[in-house]
């Protein structure tokens, strides 16, 4: 039998707002356990929420971003569950009416192909503490400074046909989300979380089959490797005669396995209502007028523009625009450097395999952008070779000046005065007498493959500064009279 | 409408109440003559009437992104019947 994939993902995007969504709390990552929760976010009798600005700011310019539809009034609802780090005993989520409809996103395959998936809807709501489960004498620990952080829950159509596609759209969303400025991004710190609604049905069969929530992953890879282990798992459950529950499982990145979540079968009986304690949200058109004007450049059209403007490949466009920081980067270095190709090449080359080879990320970059475009330039008007560019790169990237700098104390200016060149060009052609004779008598055809012999003395002899064009012109004049 | 008794140890269970089975009749009762009272709404046409998310006739007021808690743990851990390290103590919870 012939099986087809079908995965919907719901993204948890922690909104970068510095206070919580309901409560003047800080929302900085890190901090001491239960000093950044106030009696709001311990769900003490007789507080009342009151919604954060920012946080809806941020919601209407995700919509925004997709196409999407922006609700005028949208409702928050209690989502009722009992966990102890969930002191209210519901969740405030949105419902039947959410602040963001339906809207697309275009995710881009390995094969360089495109593809529309559909996002239903995204909502705001509250997040909820943590609980640590290391043995406190038999008891839980429960920090309460993650509840309340503001989330935007962005929920996909199925739309998804294979984990690579179900990462592609998640990858996508990552890359929206951080360039907008909505979200830091940051999976460590638990900023973008995904669970991943995986089912599989016959080739052919129009009706899905029943699925499986994947929960909270954090990471691009083990969003691939789960839904990879539990697609073989629901085709081997059903080869063998079985049939998939429908139930929430974990993934385990150390076993590579998920596993079913002791299963209640009232898990899904959150008796949503509409929440006394606020009133409809609403949205007018001023709002998003607002919003609208102040939204970044977004990946899709920054990418389009590094083409046009720039005439860069649609490789080296999509690779630049891959995150805004990079991008900015690149565009700032161009700006100094004035060749936006050898710029692109420089950031996706020598600055890419230093970047990864340290382990640094662009942000903490020790080769400021402007610093980068200072070096293109003196690539461009002659002053350094692309050769020694690498070492004048090496030594920025060390910490011993700019471009200018570096090239000043270790004397690496190109020689471009045609008559030192051409001094050197003799004295090598002298010392290679015989060299000359072989080339001279040789086939035209293999003469400038010969040619390298001599530009690769004389580059020596100038220990790699003489101008290499110049070079090569003196040499096949001289050689050929 | 007329709740059976497992209908009132499910709301019970949901809602985290011990009930014991000599009340659950009761309550059953009780229960099923609200939803009565809510019930008489089907009577009613309400199809041009928009869903009522709130009774008041307002709309949400949004605060500032400004941090304007301080620090009060101490204080507020005062009240917890456990507290370690700065964290609240539950009975434990496993997954």
């Amino acid at each position: 039998m012939q099986w087809e994939t079908v995965i919907g993902l719901e993204i948890h995007t922690q909104l970068a707002t510095r206070s919580k969504i309901f409560s003047g709390s800080s929302t900085a990552f890190g901090a001491e356990p239960n000093t950044q929760a106030s009696l709001i976010d311990l769900g003490m009798p007789g507080v009342l929420p009151v919604l954060n600005k920012e946080a809806v700011r941020m919601a209407v310019r995700f919509g925004k971003a997709i196409g999407a539809q922006v609700a005028e009034r949208s409702v928050f609802a209690r989502k009722n569950y009992f966990y102890p780090d969930l002191p209210k005993g519901y969740q405030i989520s949105q419902y039947e009416l959410p602040v963001v409809g339906s809207g697309v996103v275009e995710i881009v395959l390995e094969d360089g192909s495109t593809r529309p998936v559909g996002v239903t809807r995204a909502h705001l709501e509250e997040d909820a503490g943590k609980s640590l489960h290391e043995d406190f004498h038999g008891m839980t620990g429960i920090d309460l400074n993650r509840a309340g952080t503001p989330l935007l829950e962005i929920v996909s159509e199925p739309d998804m046909r294979s984990a690579k596609e179900a990462v592609a759209y998640a990858k996508k969303i990552h890359q929206i989300v951080t360039y907008i400025g909505i979200c830091d991004g940051n999976m460590q710190e638990g900023s973008f979380r995904m669970d991943a609604n995986v089912s599989i049905r016959p080739k052919g069969q129009a009706e899905f089959g029943t699925r499986a929530e994947l929960k909270n992953i954090n990471s691009f890879r083990f969003l691939e490797k789960a839904i990879n282990f539990e697609v073989a798992r629901q085709i081997e459950v059903i080869e063998d005669g079985g049939k998939v529950v429908q139930e929430t499982r974990l993934y385990d990145a150390n076993k590579d396995e998920t596993r079913s979540m002791r299963s209640k079968e009232e898990a899904n009986d959150y008796r949503y209502f509409p929440d006394p304690d606020l009133l409809p949200l609403e949205i007018d058109a001023a709002f998003i007028a607002e919003v609208v004007e102040g939204m970044p450049e977004l990946p899709d059209a920054r990418r389009e523009r590094f083409e046009s403007e720039y005439g860069l490949s649609a490789y080296d466009a999509d690779v630049l625009t891959g995150s805004r920081i990079q991008a900015d980067y690149f565009e700032a270095a161009a700006r100094t450097g004035g060749d936006a190709k050898l710029t692109a090449n420089w950031v996706m080359g020598d600055l890419a395999a230093a970047l990864n080879k340290e382990g640094v990320d662009i942000a903490d970059c020790p080769v400021a952008a402007a610093d980068l475009g200072l070096l293109v330039a003196r690539i461009r008007d002659n002053t350094i070779s692309g050769k020694i560019a690498k070492d004048v790169f090496a030594a920025m990237w060390a910490g011993e000046g700019s471009a200018d700098q570096v090239i000043e104390a270790k004397g690496l200016k190109q020689i471009t005065d045609t008559g030192a060149i051409e001094a050197l060009v003799d004295e090598v052609l002298a010392a290679n007498s015989a060299q000359v004779e072989n080339y001279r008598s040789a086939d035209p055809d293999k003469q400038p493959k010969m040619l390298g012999f001599f530009v690769g003395q004389i580059m020596k002899r100038s220990q790699g500064k003489a101008n290499p064009q110049q070079v090569n012109e003196l040499l096949r004049r001289k050689l050929g009279g | 409408m007329s709740l059976s008794a497992d209908d009132v140890a499910k709301i019970a269970h949901l809602a985290r109440l011990a009930v014991e089975p000599r009340e659950s009749e009761a309550l059953g009762r009780e229960l099923s003559s609200i939803l009565d009272l809510v019930a008489q709404m089907d009577a009613v046409d309400t199809a041009d009437v928009p869903p009522m998310a709130h009774p008041l006739e307002m709309a949400q007021r949004l605060r500032a992104d400004v941090v304007t808690e301080e620090d009060r743990r101490e204080r507020y851990q005062a009240h917890a019947p456990a507290v370690e390290n700065g964290l609240f103590l539950v009975p434990k919870v496993l997954e």
